[in-house]
């Protein structure tokens, strides 16, 4: 440990310790990205070309920015779906599951009542999409709030679960005539609308909403201050007279609630087919954008954008540099590996 | 239904649940050091892609099963960094974890994809040399699946009956107190990380060098999430992890049956079930002390300087 700084270097210390922060966290960036550009080497791809191709099609042109948009809007959805439960210490790692079920939800209403208008089937879709992931929520948020068996473990265990059910439901009921792993295509009523001629649909409006809408509860209403109660000491809080029980099984069922909403926006906005394992990772995902923004709605925002380049752009490199698309999962993990092991100085007193 | 099948079924059922089994030994010992690992997916990918290259390169599959222990043990030397050095998160780190795996094994698998490889030889059950033709092939296993039990049992003699055992015990349990009586966490929490790689490398090997005798991209499908369910469902303990795995092969070798003798249920609700029993169970053993979970699970350990 360093000595105690004299009074009148403080300043100066402070200065030198945020300075060395931001010069750790460039160089480990920087890292990331010189790992990926010598992996790209190795198997034989021009890594300044690619970091280029990266940059200019997904923040070089609009069509790759409305890309990255569209992207964006899945992983918003399900780090709020962390978010919100982990304000009362909840840790939803369910919201892959949660998202599946909602879409199965949203999905049942589109395919059974495809001659509803538009302003009635689309609200009760993401009204069925809420519903069902929710449903999805209920049981590890009951079962935490009696103190039977930890929420983790539960929605761990739920994720494997739902996107058999959804095969189960794709191969028995609901496949087109010509596909047997995904369902006929929806109605127009039931895709959510999308804006300019690009894939950019109601979803990230809804997301945005939804982010300043938490942004605000936390911040100005007498739940978030009792959330904050709650986080800090739910046993204190309940003596309090904060009804501690509710508070855990409602907002698990709120955040399943919103991961289910974001399986709605994939299958009516993005996809307007509900396709078997069409999530590969949207709720973890969401679950490390949450995690590494620390739960704020403008780190999720950030996080989300940063996430979203880096996929869209691996995307496009796959057409270009015929590397698995897979691989930008590489660059992806370096960073977040890189952001897990921020320098201690950033989170509080520790060097 | 014809004897045949019923054999047939077992035989891929003991295939399936081996791999299982022995990623799943990997984590009870991480997981007694106090380390939960949400990656095992992408290190079993990671170690799958590497065990079939190098088996394709050198056409020697024993090397491929070395290479693919040491590419799980490295993998998890990863996590390692995070979560005991850097102090990160252990659910985010093994997230993360997985996400490289996923980009990972698609590099290294890539140019191997179809490719046909030396599996690993198959040995038929002492005592069986008799048997039919037909017959002998479906009691013919791989090495691997021979070292399966002795390995769980090498597991539980390693975590209850030796010194290291006991200090990577004492670890999981209270990092702070097995430091004060002479034990270094960090380095014990190492150690039973790259053990428990090796574990998980030798699984996804059995997976892709013997069984699969291929790669495919995202081959383990979800074998990494079941390993960390039977973990809990086996509370933290090799022996019963055995039962854990058979239960598992047992569900598919139900379904397989199933589907041979005509019922029609559909394998998509079969797959649930060893989700839902360890849910269930994790039920009935709730809020007693029979749970048994190393206390200091998913705790960072601060050290003390």
């Amino acid at each position: 440990m360093t000595q105690p700084p004299d009074r009148g270097s403080l300043r100066q210390l402070l200065g030198h310790k945020a300075w060395r922060t931001t010069v750790h966290y460039l160089s480990m960036i920087l890292l990331a990205v010189l790992l990926f550009g010598a992996i790209l080497l190795i198997s034989g791809k021009d890594p300044i070309q690619s970091y280029k191709e990266i940059l200019t099609s997904t923040l070089g042109s609009a069509y790759g920015l409305s890309e990255v948009l569209v992207a964006m809007i899945p992983m918003l959805l399900t780090a709020l779906a962390v978010a919100l439960p982990s304000r009362v210490g909840l840790i939803n790692v369910g919201g892959e599951g949660q998202l599946y079920i909602g879409a199965a939800f949203a999905t049942w209403a589109a395919l059974t009542f495809p001659n509803l208008p538009a302003p009635v089937l689309l609200p009760l879709m993401a009204l069925l999409g809420m519903v069902g992931g929710a449903l999805w929520a209920v049981v590890p948020g009951y079962l935490k709030a009696i103190g039977l068996v930890n929420e983790t473990i539960t929605t761990l265990l739920l994720n494997p679960v739902a996107p058999k059910l959804i095969g189960f439901l794709i191969f028995g009921f609901w496949h087109a005539a010509m596909d047997t792993d995904k369902t006929s295509k929806f109605v127009p009523a039931a895709r959510l609308p999308t804006f300019l001629g690009t894939r950019i649909h109601l979803g990230l409006g809804i997301a945005i909403v939804l982010l300043v809408l938490y942004w605000v509860v936390m911040k100005y209403t007498r739940w978030g201050l009792e959330m904050r109660a709650i986080w800090q000491n739910p046993q204190a809080a309940r003596r309090n007279g904060i009804p501690l029980k509710p508070y855990l099984i409602v907002m698990m069922c709120i955040g399943g609630a919103i991961a289910g909403l974001a399986g709605m926006a994939q299958v009516s906005g993005f996809y307007g087919v509900l396709l078997l394992n069409f999530s590969t990772g949207l709720g973890f995902m969401g679950f490390l954008i949450c995690w590494l923004a620390g739960g704020d709605p403008l780190g999720i925002l950030l996080m989300s954008f940063v996430v979203s380049v880096i996929m869209t752009g691996g995307n496009l490199l796959q057409l270009t540099r015929d590397l698995p698309y897979a691989a930008i999962n590489i660059l992806l993990a370096l960073t977040l590996f890189v952001v897990l092991a921020r320098p201690t100085l950033i989170r509080g007193e520790r060097a | 239904m014809s004897l045949l099948s019923i054999v047939g079924v077992l035989s891929s059922a003991i295939f399936s649940g081996t791999s299982l089994l022995y990623v799943t030994l990997g984590e009870v010992i991480g997981e007694r050091a106090g380390i939960v690992n949400l990656g095992l997916e992408g290190v079993m990918l990671v170690s799958a892609a590497t065990g079939v290259a190098v088996t394709a390169e050198t056409g020697n599959p024993f090397l491929g099963v070395l290479a693919a222990a040491l590419a799980g043990g490295s993998m998890n030397m990863v996590l390692g960094y995070l979560v005991i050095h850097r102090q990160a998160n252990q659910l985010a780190s093994g997230l993360a974890l997985m996400f490289f795996g996923f980009g990972l094994s698609a590099l290294i698998g890539g140019p191997y994809v179809g490719a046909k490889i030396h599996a690993l030889p198959r040995i038929l059950l002492p005592g069986l040399a008799s048997l039919p033709r037909l017959y002998a092939s479906l009691f013919s296993f791989d090495p691997l699946i021979y070292l399966v039990l002795p390995a769980a049992i090498l597991t539980w003699w390693l975590l209850f009956r030796t010194r290291w055992g006991l200090g990577l015990r004492a670890v999981g349990e209270n990092a702070d107190i097995a430091y004060a009586s002479g034990r270094n966490p960090r380095l014990i929490r190492y150690q039973a990380l790259f053990v428990g790689g090796v574990f998980a490398g030798v699984g996804a090997a059995q997976l892709s060098i013997a069984y699969a005798m291929t790669w495919t991209e995202y081959m383990t499908a979800g074998r990494g999430f079941i390993a960390v369910a039977l973990v809990i469902f086996s509370r933290w303990h090799p022996l019963r992890a055995v039962a854990g795995a058979l239960l598992f092969s047992g569900a598919v070798a139900f379904q397989l049956l199933l589907q041979s003798s005509g019922v029609r249920i559909s394998p998509f609700l079969l797959d649930t079930i060893p989700y839902l029993l360890t849910l269930g169970v994790l039920i009935l053993w709730g809020g007693t002390r029979r749970q048994s979970a190393p206390a200091s699970l998913g705790r960072v350990y601060q050290g003390t300087e």
